[in-house]
């Protein structure tokens, strides 16, 4: 538990409780932008720092973007309803969060997970992710490939404009 | 506490607060926002039980969280282009609207 820690911690989560209460639709998608930023620093802090630089690549720089586009061309970032139930605040809705919240926090700190031991930051580099990738894992590889391409073509064809008949 | 309870924390944290989102707001594209949070929170306990766990051969942790970046970046394509079908058809993204509950 260093400074670095805490501090990145808190702004994340500051960031995802932002982009989960405020009204502004755009002011959600760039608080979502400094969760997901505050989340590649974590990775960068215990030490992934390719995973870190690829969530930064790929959450900011692109799922974040996607947001903010399909904001504007849905409503313009008109300002979202009051949320679901009788009542202005969602009661039962944070409750069963806070509930799985406590129950998850309960277990951790009951866990195993106290006692292990501070081990040094992991050696990994760049060259041993790829021969990895390259080797034993090469079939999941093509798999999430053909994955995307199919994702990609069906995203444009569901998002196409329909022929007027 | 040590560093794997913080960070363990840090993420059932950050997918209590996705969850509440999910389940509590009314805009469609929140909605899926609370479903990336969710995933993210599961990026990092994987990237937490690399750092502390074990240590074997190869950086299975982290190969498994490329994976789960990959798959997450598909889910969010598609998914925004279903939101943008619906609304193309229902010139609306609230979900109350759409499936004419409480308004």
């Amino acid at each position: 538990m260093s400074a670095p820690f805490l501090i990145l911690a808190v702004v994340t989560l500051g960031g995802a409780c932002a982009a989960m209460m405020l009204r502004g639709l755009v002011h959600c998608a760039l608080a979502l932008a400094v969760a997901f930023a505050g989340i590649g620093t974590l990775y960068l802090c215990l030490g992934a720092q390719f995973i870190g630089l690829a969530q930064l690549l790929v959450y900011v720089g692109a799922i974040a973007v996607l947001i903010v586009f399909v904001i504007l061309l849905t409503r313009g970032g008109d300002t979202d309803s009051p949320p679901l139930g009788p009542t202005a605040l969602p009661v039962t809705g944070i409750a069963v969060a806070t509930a799985i919240f406590a129950i998850l926090a309960w277990a951790i700190l009951h866990s195993f997970a106290g006692h292990v031991p501070g081990l040094p930051v992991p050696r990994t580099n760049i060259r041993q992710l790829g021969l990895a990738f390259m080797g034993s894992y090469i079939l999941p590889l093509e798999v999430i490939g053909l994955m995307l391409t199919a994702t990609l073509i069906g995203a444009v064809i569901v998002a196409m404009k329909e022929k007027q008949p | 506490m040590t560093g794997l309870t913080g960070c363990l924390l840090v993420s059932s944290m950050l997918f209590a607060i996705g969850l509440a989102g999910a389940l509590t707001r009314r805009n469609t594209i929140l909605v899926l926002v609370g479903i990336e949070l969710m995933l993210n929170a599961a990026n990092l306990n994987f990237i937490a039980f690399w750092r502390y766990g074990p240590r074997s051969g190869e950086p299975t942790g982290m190969i498994f969280v490329l994976f789960s970046i990959g798959v997450a970046a598909a889910e969010a394509a598609v998914g925004l282009a279903l939101i943008l079908a619906v609304y193309r058809h229902a010139k609306t993204t609230d979900l109350s609207q759409l499936t004419g509950g409480p308004q």
